[in-house]
């Protein structure tokens, strides 16, 4: 008899199998994190149960049994390689498996060369992630597979990982996308996600079979994989235990229960984990933050005694909805603070009706409405006002402190952070994807566990070493949990750690802060996750400051769009816009899912019609479909740039065509190389302009997950040539880019450097096209042509030297035709925008920025504000060299310096970055252009993009920069 | 404490004056057995050096605090453990300086000393001096110069410690009496720091003397002749070598039954020199910036003869010379990848994997640009050209847990495992294919 445990991150499955590897006993069930006590009940229970147990052999795999088989002396089977053990015996004559799990996906090729995979550290959360994502939307997880069946249309969700999916999901839900369609597109995320990080170029065919807990349950998720692979996959009996069959079928030594049960019940770990002091050394220490804090509070009315003009305010976030109604001297009549459940419209409903109920005769002045609903719930309810959250927090903030210096919010998906300087807004801090969510994580988690948040935030309290779980991630921190878990730290001291986590990635993530002093004296901390305590402590702690937390921290949105309701509120009698008791009897709410069409960016939109016929329209990114006019692209280089490369048109030559892919730094080279080759009599093409589709062509070939998107585009651009029958492709390695005089060294990074060798070495079908990947220099145009011939000649002998320099000459002249005529472009809005006295935002990046799949109409987002729009590049030779604070060695990131020094010089200028995810570059840059802008008292804006990028936040950003500048 | 002096940029420069009043200069941590010995090189310099041998997770949570948190995690390491040290009380403030090697490529590594300058300013410790260590002629300082006496002791004492590290690597794992290997490295690391403090042992004719001695004695180390899993690792500088960089992967891998080859250091200086031979042959440049760099090389590759002389001759498997390992790459990467590892990480792949070594960690900070390009972009073509290569590419970060890197690690090894089971034992019997399918 052979006993097998599977101790996975979620679940503890075991399994007996007898002489004959017969099922004997099977068991499954979540464990809670509470491991050890759950292997010796299921022990204790199988000994039960089957006669002759005593006796078995035994082994243990699973990602969380690594340290109890250590403790325990079992031997332990690596769950991958257990996997593979039981499919070769179980299930012969398998080629792939695809097995996910609560954290990790794996993909196992058996046949033609034996790899097993599992996801890297960036991609992790699959089963976990399905369980999160139900959460948001509010529906149990057995339901989620019934929901998806109900689909009618998919959104493209990143699958980067969890954490950017959610990001992508919360504005979805907040414009009213249906929940079936949601989920649906979660599964075909999860696909997208597990294929893209894991064939990495191999093809997944034959018999394939799908093992896991989330495979296993939901049929929808296998339906989805079996289309992306055009297979029809099998998921076996017992598709379950496949882990723990492999570690029954490994297993070397006889049982020992006793002497099992007996060490997995005084399991305690190393004890080796990292920690930090506790948040209070004592109840007294705690009682008297408590009563610090609970001095800070608003004065609060009944409202049924309260007779005057009444301000509502509403901020519907991305996971609770808070609204409170408030009188004309501040006081807070009325409040509420509700989970978001995946759709803000019926909760305000209830809240409006509820209140007509307490306050028949309310006298409402007016309204505004704040968060990431605040476009639906202004148009659904005819609120007077809408407002972007940095400006209803630092109201609210300044009412409880009129001197504050820095105010911080940490609401359940975002952090945002200002320096107050003479009571105006001086700096915003925003957190980016990767560090989003950390409220709502805590919350997840406890419920994970089993927990109201409140309960594990009061264990986090008492936690006497509360353990460093990073600050990368949610993802990072969830699994640093299990390795503090196999380190046996306590759920206490976990609950105090994730508080400081959260508290971490706020100061030294997004707000870069390492001192105090950067902060100032007076900070007040709001958002509904400062209600924890012990977040609040540990924020306080690792600051070294005391800090005012109003009583109402949760609702400091909602009552900061109430002040700035009355501020605006005109002093005639006119009432509020906000909808009659009447009306809302009435109220009607559809959706309809459409596609735009109209550009190229196709936004996939949320038509949302209300009983009056009134329609609000979501997921657009600028105003065409409501406008149905072409938006005013004068004013935006971006477009213009595009244009200009698209007038790059193949002309016929005697040599045949020679393809090049549009990305990286072709985005300013095609100028360069297609004016060279023409000249060289070769008919040039370019690759389309990126779109999802090409994206997806490519995306089984790349090899390393955490590569930046631009990159990972490439692999698109290549099939796309390839189908275009284009026979040559050019595409060269580049160490070095032009020297434009701006910095110490003029290198490409590393990605843009040397993306054709990856190209070459991951990309089948490259082997079947002439694929030259030369090393060339086009920084030293005098040695140039001669080294170019020589690369040219192995593929095209006949090319003569006295060509290829004519080619060359040709081709210096066109990139600088190419670079001016960008510049007066660039030149001539400016000089409009100063004629029309408009802001000038100077949104920088890369070339290759400019793509519209990269930037996601970002450009187009920014112009509809009715501000100018250009590139760093049109403004970055006005400026002369300058020595920076880092090593300035790469030439698209001198652009950028000098386009901060010169915007820091202009007062209708701003800058706008845009930073690709897994940029490494940018780590330096973003500090560096930051620094510069602030030396002369300009914000920084950051705003980081990947594969899918919501816009909504992206709005915050700017409608917020806007707004602090005056706008 | 001396007067502070700055260069036209503002830079702190490092000057005599300082020097001459004793300062301490502060060194991180990388190799500790190459570095043990060097350190005793600048002594005899005349400068007052302090390896810094501290460890823990306070330096990773220095070095967050004060280094933009997306920079890779050397970085975070390397800052973290210097202003660690400046922050510990142990050292006076106004009489301390660090040094930091600056190589002066196009990878993010280049940046450290800078970024460094950024975390002490935040941290309000601007008056200490930071030395760039670079043959680029990157950053001058008064006070620290690099003389050719000083750059052919730092060779020797790169070329001893790779020699160490390779005989301890292949004795460590079989030898009979535990903990002989360890005692010996300890020994010659003692010795020849003494050696270097006196201004002794660098000469050519002393490094091959000593090396022979060196290897007779860690051939007398009695063994055993298992055998074990063969594990390479390869990566990022930094990660591959450093214990605090890599959670301790040797200290793993040895734990869990491998004997480990760490392709040494001097193949990388080689790379470093002959990258500006190949820049030249590729873009065009200087003659006589190409005869100094071929002088050079030919030094390094005088040197690996005497290494690979000394190995071979007692019956342990000898560094590969880097003329054989550059010649593995042709016709998979080009010779000009040269930022970070470059091309070299691919060449030590495919040559680790010639050598017997075919189950390789590939070791890379989170978000390690050249890696994308020379490690994981690379591994499908080295299985393709060797099919039992079997690498798992494994991604250092303050915020990856550890247990997540040895699982995948511990995969690797299950298939590493079955494959010498496979080799070795009765072919009929390999463990677990016995089982009859009962369904």
């Amino acid at each position: 008899m052979r006993l097998g445990l599977d101790i996975g991150s979620t679940t503890i499955k075991c399994v007996v199998l007898d002489e004959n590897n017969k099922l004997l006993y099977s068991t499954y069930e979540r464990h809670y994190s509470r491991i050890t006590e759950k292997i010796g009940e299921m022990l204790a229970r199988v000994r039960g149960k089957i006669k002759g147990v005593e006796n078995a052999l035994v082994a243990l795999s699973g990602s969380a049994g690594m340290g109890v088989a250590e403790q325990c002396g079992l031997s332990f089977v690596q769950e991958v390689y257990a996997t593979r053990v039981a499919a070769n015996t179980f299930i012969p004559g398998t080629d792939v498996i695809i097995e996910l799990g609560g954290e990790d996906a794996k993909i196992l090729f058996l046949s033609g060369g034996m790899e097993v995979r599992m996801n890297g550290t960036c991609a992790g959360g699959t089963g976990a992630f399905i369980d999160q994502m139900a959460t948001l939307l509010n529906v149990p997880l057995e339901e989620m597979n019934d929901l998806a069946k109900g689909y009618e249309k998919t959104y493209t969700i990143a699958s980067r990982c969890g954490v950017f999916a959610k990001t992508d999901i919360q504005p979805l839900l907040n414009q009213g996308a249906r929940k079936a369609d949601i989920a649906q597109s979660i599964f075909r995320a999860v696909v997208n996600q597990t294929v893209a990080g894991l064939a990495q170029g191999r093809e997944i065919e034959g018999k394939v079979v799908y093992l896991g807990g989330p495979l296993t349950f939901m049929g929808e998720l296998r339906k989805a994989f079996d289309e992306e692979l055009k297979t029809t996959g099998i998921c076996p009996e017992n598709s379950l235990y496949y882990v723990a069959f492999g570690a029954a079928l490994c297993a070397d030594s006889t049982i020992d229960f006793d002497e099992i049960i007996n060490k997995v019940s005084n399991y305690t770990g190393s004890g080796n984990f990292a920690f930090n002091p506790p948040l209070f050394k004592n109840e007294a220490e705690y009682e008297s933050f408590k009563e610090r804090h609970s001095r800070a509070t608003v004065n609060e009315v009944d409202i049924h005694d309260y007779n005057g003009k009444c301000y509502i305010g509403m901020d519907a976030g991305s996971t609770t909805v808070k609204a409170v109604v408030m009188g004309e001297n501040g006081e807070l009549l009325y409040s509420k603070y509700l989970p978001n459940s995946g759709n803000p419209v019926p909760i305000i409903k209830n809240f409006l009706e509820e209140l007509y109920e307490v306050k028949p005769d309310i006298d409402i002045k007016s309204s505004a409405v704040t968060g990431y609903g605040e476009d639906i719930i202004k148009n659904a309810f005819c609120v007077d006002y809408g407002i972007v959250e940095t400006v209803a927090h630092f109201t609210a903030a300044r009412s409880f402190m009129p001197d504050v210096e820095f105010v911080i919010d940490i609401g359940g998906q975002d952090i945002k952070c200002f320096k107050v300087h003479n009571g105006a807004i001086d700096n915003i801090f925003l957190n980016e994807a990767c560090s989003s969510g950390c409220g709502s994580f805590l919350q997840t988690f406890a419920n994970a566990l089993g927990y109201s948040i409140q309960d594990f935030a009061t264990l986090g309290i008492y936690g006497k070493h509360p353990v460093d779980l990073g600050s990368r991630c949610t993802v990072f921190m969830n699994s640093s949990v299990k390795q503090a878990q196999k380190d046996g730290a306590t759920i206490e001291d976990i609950s105090g750690g994730l508080s400081l986590s959260v508290v971490k990635n706020a100061l030294y993530k997004v707000i870069r802060a390492s001192g105090p002093e950067e902060l100032g004296k007076k900070v007040v901390v709001q958002g509904g996750t400062f209600l924890n305590d012990a977040v609040l402590r540990a924020f306080e702690q690792e600051m070294g400051v005391d800090v005012v937390r109003p009583t109402i921290s949760g609702l400091m949105g909602a009552y900061g769009a109430a002040l700035y309701a009355k501020s605006r509120a005109k002093n005639s009698d006119e009432k509020s816009t906000i909808i009659t008791k009447d009306r809302l009897k009435d109220f009607v709410h559809k959706i309809k899912v459409v596609n735009c069409g109209m550009c190229s960016n196709n936004c996939r939109l949320t038509v949302n019609t209300f009983a009056d016929g009134r329609k609000f329209i979501g997921g657009n990114r600028c105003e065409r479909p409501i406008t149905k006019k072409n938006p005013d692209e004068s004013m935006n280089i971006y477009e213009y740039k595009l244009k200009k490369l698209a007038s790059y048109k193949p002309v016929e030559g005697s040599r045949g065509t020679i393809g090049i892919p549009m990305g990286l730094n072709m985005y300013e080279l095609l100028p360069f190389w297609h004016r060279f080759f023409t000249e060289l009599k070769f008919k040039v093409v370019r690759s389309p302009f990126s779109s999802r589709k090409l994206y997806q062509k490519g995306q089984q070939t790349i090899p390393s997950d955490t590569v930046c998107f631009p990159a990972k585009l490439m692999h698109g651009h290549m099939k796309a040539l390839i189908d275009m029958g284009v026979d040559k492709i050019f595409y060269p390695c580049m160490s070095y880019n032009l020297n434009e005089n701006l910095g110490d060294n003029h290198y490409n990074c590393p990605v843009v450097a040397y993306y054709p060798e990856v190209i070459y070495n991951n990309m089948r079908d490259i082997r079947n096209v002439t694929f030259i990947k030369d090393y060339v220099g086009i920084h030293r145009p005098k040695d140039f042509p001669k080294k170019m011939h020589t690369a040219l000649i192995k593929y095209f002998p006949d090319i003569t030297l006295k060509e290829v320099k004519n080619a060359a000459k040709n081709a210096y002249e066109e990139y600088n035709r190419y670079f001016e005529d960008i510049r007066r472009h660039g030149n001539e809005i400016i000089t409009k925008a100063e004629l029309e006295n408009k802001e000038i935002i100077v949104l920088s990046g890369r070339p290759y920025h400019v793509d519209p799949e990269i930037n996601h109409g970002i450009s187009k987002m920014i112009a509809s504000f009715g501000v100018a729009v250009v590139s760093e590049d049109c403004v970055s030779d006005r400026v002369e060299k300058f020595k920076v604070g880092v090593l300035n060695q790469w030439t698209y990131h001198s652009r950028l310096y000098a386009a901060a020094r010169y915007v820091s010089t202009r007062k209708d200028m701003e800058l706008v970055q845009l930073v690709s995810f897994g940029c490494g570059v940018d780590a330096i840059t973003t500090d560096e252009v930051r620094d510069i802008l602030e030396q002369s008292g300009k914000i920084y804006t950051q705003v980081k993009i990947d594969e899918i990028t919501n816009l909504g936040a992206v709005k915050i950003r700017i409608r917020s920069l806007l707004a602090a500048i005056g706008r | 404490m001396a007067e502070l002096v700055y260069d036209k940029d503002g830079r702190l420069i490092y000057t005599k004056e300082m020097n001459d009043e004793g300062y301490k200069i502060l060194v991180p941590m990388m190799m500790p057995v190459h570095f043990g010995i060097l350190m005793d090189a600048f002594r005899h310099e005349g400068y007052n050096v302090e390896l810094l041998d501290t460890d823990g997770p306070d330096i990773a949570q220095t070095g967050l605090k004060y280094v933009h948190n997306d920079t890779c995690y050397p970085a975070l390491l390397v800052i973290g453990q210097l202003i660690n040290a400046l922050e510990s009380g142990k050292y006076d403030l106004n009489k301390t300086a660090l040094m930091i090697t600056q190589t002066g490529g196009g990878c993010r590594a280049s940046n450290y000393i800078h970024l460094l300058r950024k975390g002490l300013k935040k941290a309000g410790l601007e008056q200490i001096p930071v030395i760039s260590l670079n043959l680029s002629g990157l950053e001058k300082n008064p006070g620290f110069k690099i003389s050719l006496r000083l750059i052919r002791r730092v060779i020797a004492g790169l070329v001893y410690g790779d020699v160490l590290m390779t005989l301890r690597n292949q004795t460590k794992p079989y030898e009979v009496n535990k903990g002989e290997s360890e005692k010996l490295v300890l020994k010659w690391q003692t010795g020849l720091a003494k050696d270097f403090n006196e201004g002794k042992s660098y000469r050519f004719k002393e490094m091959e003397g000593i090396l022979d001695k060196m290897c007779s004695e860690f051939a007398q180390i009695e063994r055993t002749n298992e055998k074990k899993i063969r594990v390479g690792v390869v990566g990022e500088i930094y990660v591959k070598y450093a214990r605090l960089g890599n959670n301790d992967l040797e200290q793993f891998l040895f734990d869990q039954g491998c004997e480990i080859c760490l392709p040494g250091v001097m193949g990388f200086a080689a790379f470093k020199i002959d990258n500006r031979i190949e820049d030249i042959k590729l873009y065009g440049g200087s003659t006589a910036k190409r005869k100094v760099c071929e002088f050079l090389l030919n030094y390094v590759s005088k040197t690996e003869d005497l290494m690979i002389a000394a190995t071979s001759k007692y019956g342990f498997q000898p560094p590969s010379k880097y003329a054989h390992t550059k010649s593995l790459i042709d016709g998979v990467i080009g010779f000009g990848s040269k930022m970070g590892e470059g091309w070299l990480l691919t060449a030590e792949m495919l040559e680790l994997a010639e050598t017997g070594f075919e189950n390789i960690v590939c070791t890379q900070p989170f978000g390690c640009l050249p890696n994308h390009i020379n490690g994981k972009g690379m591994v499908r073509k080295i299985k393709e050209i060797n099919p039992k290569a079997n690498i798992v590419a494994i991604d250092y970060d303050p915020g990856a847990p550890r247990v997540n890197q040895e699982n995948r690690i511990k995969l690797m090894l299950a298939v590493a495992r079955e494959e010498l089971e496979n080799r070795y034992k009765d072919k009929s019997a390999p463990a677990n294919s016995k089982q009859t399918v009962a369904k």
